[in-house]
Formats: structure tokens, C-alpha cells, sequence
């Protein structure tokens, strides 16, 4: 156990946890997109910024990345970080001003409007990556990355035309947390749209009652996986014994 | 399978034999294989992605995150005009847009038969010698829209 102060708290935390968490385990409130405890995290939006003073220095540190440390004074809300994270959150809003979740942080942050110009005002992706961690994470499946750098980054599937190694399981359409995936069953099909590419996918349909009611190749791929029967899946979680 | 196909699979096997099956290494893989054919075709970083056994998606990932990396083929010559504020301010534009004119291409582009692939960088540390323009990796210096058909018969 390691002893730190979090905005004048005394708190004890585990060595191996990340600021962010203890902070959250005492009901400290630090804003995240990126953040998801299904991935590892990643520190792609920056909101998680707090200050942190060692040795009597200052520096500002990812809190979602950063480890607990004995003696270490952590501040979550100071005015150099309001400032920061102000200008991160414009910028987002500006780069998603259409996006649910960047809408309600800038709301719950006290900014109202962007200084700075909207590009797409549809784009509302945030770069924030929980479908490529879930994908390669918890799917196993890297279908999806992050391509081009710079102001070019964008998810996509393989040369924008690959999507031999997606399974259609949705992940990253769950785990969006500004719906920029979209998924959708329509009859026999299962419909995924990325901000830049629309995937199709056949849908298993269940001879007992008819619903179409998995992705073929999710069935496929877990059958090899778990190493079981294709039998299992004959029929729909509905009209097994 | 074409022979173009398998000439890039044996090319990008032997790259692969030199390396141990470690993701790190897939940077320098890479450079490997651009070397090797001038640019990174598709069957390529296929083969890699098998060979790595690394995700296709990662692979493209990487190719795509760096600009040393080209995913279209490139000239036998590779012309880089400095955009550097010393350059600029010695009139880059006006060789870089003659260079254009000589070549029929603009910025980022190959020409048709190959020969010369056009690119702009943003400063070479050379700006004591600017206008710069790079070809080949040879610096060619005080470069002026003038000396640019010089310059591009010099390396036929």
C-alpha cells in the first residue's frame, strides 16, 4: 500500500493502481472518454489531466496512465488544468460537435461553445480508440486500427476494403462511446457502419422459429475458439432444450 | 498467382528470414522490404502480417502512420524539394512549381513511367544551402527554377 493526497485527501491506494482509479475509488470525479474497464487504458483524450508534485516539482500527467506513488500530492482541479481541459474539450467539440458524450463533458465542464472552426460537423469520431483496444483486447480479432497520422487518423479496416479478420461481433460499435459505429440488423443481415467504410455480414437464422439471430462468422469463430460442437448453434438461445 | 505476385512473397520472405518473429522489429521490416521494392504493395504487407503473424491491421496501421512509407509504387529517383522557411523564403515554391511543370506531376505524385517520384519535406537542416532540393539523398543546393532541368537531366 502506498499513501498519497489527492486534492488535500489522504488516501491509500494499492501499488499498480493508476491515479485515475484511486481517485474514482473516493468518489473523486475525474472527466475521461477514452477511459473503459473492459480495455487497458490507452490516454488518448487527455481530459484525465491532473497536476502532480514530487520533490516540489509540478508537471501534469495523463492520471489514467499514471501510477499511485508513495508521498505524491495530486491536484484534479487546479486553474491551469481547468484551462487545459478546457481547450481539449473545445477542440473536441469542434472536431464532434454533434457527439452526445463530448456535448454533456463540455456541459459538465462549464464550456458552452468552440473558439474554433468545425471541419466535418458530422465526423463523430474522437480518435478515442475503445473499438480497436476492444477489437484486439477482448475480441482478439484486430480487424480495426487506427490509420494515417496527424490530422489524416482515422479508424479503418485494412486498406479501407479488408474485412476478412472482422467476426461482426459489434464490439466496437458497443463500446463507441459517441455512436461513430454504428450496427444494425436489418433481415438477414447485419449492417456496420465505420465513418468510413459500411460492412455486411449474413446473419445465422434459427430453423425452429425463424429469427435471424446471430452473425455467421461470430458462430464460426467461436466454435474454433471454444472448441466446441457447431451443433450448439443450430438453434437460437431461445429455442434450445 | 502472377509472378509479380510471388516476386514480392520471395522478396518479403527473405526480408522475414533475417528477423526473429518479435512485433518490433516490423518498422525495420519494413524499411527492409521498401528497399527492396521501392514501395510497400499490398501483397506485401500481406505476406508480412502472415509471416509476423502480427494483425493485418496492424501492419497497415504502421505503414500507414509513417511518410517514410509508401503504399503506392514510387520512382527509380525520389526528389524531395525543401518547404523549410529558409528554402521558402529563397523561393522554394518557384522551384518546386517548375519542377511540377518539367515533370507533369505535382506534389506527392510518380511519373507515369516511373522515374521520378515528387515530394515536399519540411526542412532538411540544410538551410544555409537553400532552395534544397534532395534527390536521391544527394543535397543539391541554391537551387533555382533555372538550374531545375540541369538538375533533372544530370540523373537520367
Amino acid at each position: 500500500m502506498v499513501t498519497l493526497t489527492i486534492d488535500g485527501q489522504r488516501i491509500q491506494a494499492e501499488e499498480g493502481t493508476t491515479l485515475l482509479e484511486a481517485a474514482r475509488d473516493h468518489n473523486i470525479y475525474i472527466p475521461t472518454l477514452c477511459v473503459n474497464e473492459a480495455v487497458s487504458p490507452y490516454g488518448a483524450c487527455r481530459l484525465c489531466l491532473v497536476e502532480v508534485t514530487k520533490k516540489e516539482r509540478q508537471r501534469l500527467v495523463a492520471s489514467c496512465l499514471y501510477f499511485v506513488e508513495e508521498g505524491l500530492i495530486v491536484r484534479t482541479d487546479s486553474e491551469r488544468i481547468a484551462l487545459i481541459r478546457g481547450m481539449i474539450i473545445e477542440l473536441l467539440l469542434a472536431r464532434c460537435p454533434k457527439a452526445g458524450e463530448v456535448q454533456e463533458l463540455a456541459k459538465r465542464l462549464g464550456v458552452r461553445e468552440s473558439r474554433f472552426r468545425v471541419e466535418d460537423e458530422n465526423n463523430l469520431c474522437v480518435l478515442c480508440a475503445l473499438c480497436t483496444r476492444v477489437c484486439q483486447e477482448v475480441v482478439g480479432q484486430s480487424a480495426i486500427s487506427l490509420v494515417n497520422p496527424g490530422t489524416d487518423r482515422e479508424v479503418a479496416i485494412p486498406f479501407y476494403d479488408n474485412s476478412d479478420a472482422c467476426i461482426a461481433c459489434g464490439s466496437c460499435a458497443y463500446i463507441c462511446p459517441t455512436e461513430a459505429i454504428k450496427l444494425e440488423d436489418v433481415g438477414d443481415t447485419r449492417i456496420i457502419t465505420m465513418p468510413n467504410c459500411r460492412l455486411e455480414f449474413k446473419l445465422k437464422q434459427c430453423p425452429k422459429c425463424g429469427t435471424y439471430w446471430a452473425p455467421e462468422k461470430q458462430l464460426e469463430y467461436m466454435i474454433k475458439k471454444a472448441n466446441i460442437s457447431p451443433k450448439v448453434f443450430d438453434l437460437c438461445p431461445d429455442c434450445r432444450e | 498467382m502472377t509472378t509479380e505476385v510471388r516476386e514480392i512473397e520471395d522478396s518479403v520472405g527473405a526480408v522475414l528470414a533475417r528477423y526473429q518473429r518479435d512485433e518490433g522489429f516490423l518498422v525495420s521490416i519494413l524499411q527492409d522490404v521498401q528497399t527492396k521494392l521501392n514501395y510497400l504493395p499490398r501483397e506485401a504487407l500481406l505476406k508480412v502480417s502472415q509471416g509476423m503473424e502480427v494483425p493485418l491491421s496492424r501492419v497497415y496501421s504502421v505503414a500507414t502512420f509513417f511518410k517514410a512509407f509508401s503504399l503506392k509504387p514510387r520512382g527509380r529517383h525520389l526528389l524531395h524539394v525543401c518547404m523549410g522557411t529558409a528554402c521558402h523564403v529563397r523561393g522554394a515554391v518557384r522551384v518546386l512549381d517548375r519542377i511540377e511543370q518539367e515533370l507533369g506531376i505535382g506534389s506527392g505524385e510518380t511519373t507515369r513511367d516511373l522515374e521520378y517520384t515528387l515530394e515536399t519535406v519540411n526542412c532538411v537542416g540544410a538551410c544555409a544551402l537553400g532552395p534544397v532540393v534532395v534527390v536521391d539523398g544527394e543535397y543539391a543546393g541554391q537551387m533555382t527554377s533555372d538550374k531545375v532541368k540541369h538538375l533533372l537531366e544530370s540523373f537520367d
